[in-house]
């Protein structure tokens, strides 16, 4: 409108006219730019239903007994999954076990100790990094630190490999969840006269808890579904086997294994195995977000 | 651990006070030991790779990097192809994931009602939460047929007779191959660009957004010139950690890159990437064969690219991360 006043030729009438044309266009692009937006959220959810419903269609039609009570078996012989379904718990649960106190431990010192520390940075600094890097050269990292010199593939490089992956989750969430908590409450605690140990123990870990341990079930659920680091470290295993220095089964190697495969049968088991993997670590998530919902 | 021992009435109990600064000492040190072993842990990496690799590396020297050929046979290892297959992926995705994620995250700050918001963005957070190995096998038996079957020929007889461009899509519709792969690479990344986008969307301070429409804006001329302005570094961060993901993604490419050794001028044509050549030739190769330090080589070489790439998309969102 203050272009009118440079142009005295326009007329009012003109002046409006142009007025309205161009808050039609605006409103035009608006709406286009509206328009776009939700079918490009769309697109994304309808992606989302795709493979879920890819899941429970193929998933749901192999799914039987004999998936939870048959080991893997040659093709044409009525396997199972049990023995990788027992393989993927074990060494999930171990290397949660070994990685979540160390993570804990370093989002300790990251947001008690190390507030404003170079050294604190850098920390922080390399372990965003892990969080993100590619989670196939951790299992190489592994296979030449353990696999290689330790005489073969065992259950305890897969461990190791999958805690590496955890650590860096239960970081960020523990230093996140730490730092919400209000300095007031660490001076009161010291001024009581209490160690700083058992200040962050007792008072800070526990007002904190129910967000680590979103972290924690978010950390379990990303390892769940781990396929790469596996692949050189813990390798896969045919047989009933629950000896951690040997090769070790696991459900997402075995489904890569028989997806890839031409048999029917087999490629019928990956997909229970992918719907058994997929309910779990949505569930998981599921849960660590209500949990955290519910702590607040 | 100062405050604590300077209290007087620790003084009065010495035995109780020496306790005390055990136990800050043994946690305070086991903090440290724990932080000092994150550090350990990625330089553990860096050596192990790089060593691993260094009887490749002294072998076909820099032109490794470069070198397209890739025989078992003749032990002659080249990174070339799959260098230029992970880079081209990955930038595809990123072309086609980041209008989809701005789009989502333009919905769930502005557009959608609060009501609708959590669940939508909770959906589109789960989509980063299905494992790699699903999307591979999704990738694999849906969208790759549907790929060969309705989208490639539509391309091949729309944009394939183009000049210039038209290049990228001739030839036979596989399904598989570059494109395919750099679809499914997209629809993994887009979680992590849209929750970026729309946690920075969100700390716009509202009086700017407020004066803008005071003036009269749109809400879209709000998001143009007010949100995306104010944003815009920490949006590249986002897009630049969807490319660190996209990098290394490894199961997902491996069942749909189509797995072959040569670069294509069409986008519809087989290659690798490095993680997947590193996952399915590593079963391959020999304890101590030129080839598996060629593989681990690969690895050094992932390893040194997303850590660039992710360090300036940290670099970049530092802002964020002060708040």
């Amino acid at each position: 409108m203050s272009a009118s006043a440079s142009h005295p030729a326009l007329t009012p009438v003109k002046d409006r006219a142009i007025a309205t044309r161009l808050g039609r266009r605006r409103r035009r692009t608006d709406r286009i730019a509206r328009t776009l937006s939700l079918v490009a959220t769309g697109i994304g959810l309808v992606f989302l239903a795709s493979i879920l419903a890819t899941l429970f269609v193929k998933g749901f039609g192999a799914l039987n007994l004999s998936v939870f009570t048959e080991v893997t078996r040659p093709p044409g012989s009525d396997g199972g999954l049990l023995n990788a379904i027992v393989g993927s718990l074990i060494q999930v649960a171990l290397a949660t076990l070994v990685g979540t106190p160390i993570g804990m431990l370093v989002g300790t010192y990251l947001a008690e100790y190390a507030r404003g520390s170079r050294f604190g940075d850098v920390v922080r600094f390399v372990s965003d990094i892990l969080l993100s890097a590619p989670s196939i050269l951790i299992g190489l990292f592994v296979y030449q630190l353990l696999v290689l010199p330790f005489g073969g593939f065992s259950g305890w490089a897969g461990v190791v490999a999958l805690s590496i992956i955890i650590i860096p989750i239960v970081v960020r969430t523990t230093e996140d969840m730490l730092s919400l908590i209000p300095n007031t409450l660490r001076e009161a605690v010291i001024g009581l006269g209490s160690p700083k140990w058992k200040m962050i123990v007792l008072v800070c870990w526990r007002s904190a808890i129910s967000g680590i341990i979103t972290g924690i079930l978010l950390g379990i659920a990303r390892i769940a579904g781990e396929t790469a680091p596996l692949l050189f470290t813990s390798l896969g295993n045919n047989a009933w086997s629950t000896d951690l220095s040997q090769p070790m089964p696991s459900l997402p190697i075995t489904i890569y294994s028989y997806a890839g495969s031409p048999f029917q049968d087999w490629i019928e088991l990956a997909w229970a195995g992918a719907l058994l993997i997929t309910l779990a670590v949505l569930l998981l998530n599921i849960a660590a977000r209500s949990l955290l919902r519910g702590g607040k | 651990m100062q405050q604590a021992t300077t209290f007087p009435t620790a003084a009065a109990k010495p035995a109780r006070r020496g306790g005390a600064d055990l136990g800050d000492a043994i946690f305070s040190g086991a903090c440290h030991v724990a932080g000092a072993l994150v550090l350990l842990l990625l330089g553990g990496i860096i050596v192990e790779l790089f060593l691993g690799g260094l009887p490749a590396f002294r072998a076909f020297g820099l032109p490794f990097i470069w070198s397209t050929e890739w025989d078992p046979v003749t032990e002659v290892f080249g990174a070339g192809v799959s260098i230029y297959g992970t880079v081209v992926t990955a930038v595809l995705a990123i072309i086609i994931a980041v209008p989809v994620a701005f789009g989502v995250a333009f919905t769930l700050t502005e557009l959608a009602p609060p009501w609708l918001r959590r669940p939508v963005g909770t959906a589109v957070e789960l989509l980063a939460a299905v494992p790699s190995i699903i999307y591979g096998m999704w990738g694999f038996f849906l969208v790759a047929p549907i790929m060969a079957q309705y989208v490639q020929p539509a391309l091949i007889d729309s944009l394939g007779e183009l000049p210039g461009i038209g290049v990228l899509f001739q030839g036979p519709p596989f399904g598989t191959g570059i494109l395919t792969a750099a679809l499914i690479l997209a629809i993994m990344i887009l979680p992590f660009i849209a929750a970026t986008m729309r946690d920075v969307f969100e700390q716009v301070p509202p009086v700017f957004k407020e004066s803008a429409y005071g003036l009269g804006a749109t809400t879209w001329e709000v998001m143009k010139g007010v949100v995306l302005p104010y944003t815009r570094v920490s949006v590249a961060g986002g897009v630049m950690l969807g490319l660190g993901r996209a990098l290394g993604e490894t199961m997902a490419v491996t069942f749909v890159i189509g797995n072959a050794n040569r670069i294509t001028t069409t986008l519809f044509g087989p290659g690798n990437t490095i993680a997947s050549v590193v996952a399915l030739e590593f079963g391959e190769s020999e304890t101590g064969s030129l080839k598996l330090s060629a593989l681990l080589a690969l690895g050094f070489i992932l390893f040194v690219l997303s850590f660039i790439v992710l360090a300036t998309s940290r670099y970049l969102l530092r802002s964020r991360l002060k708040v």
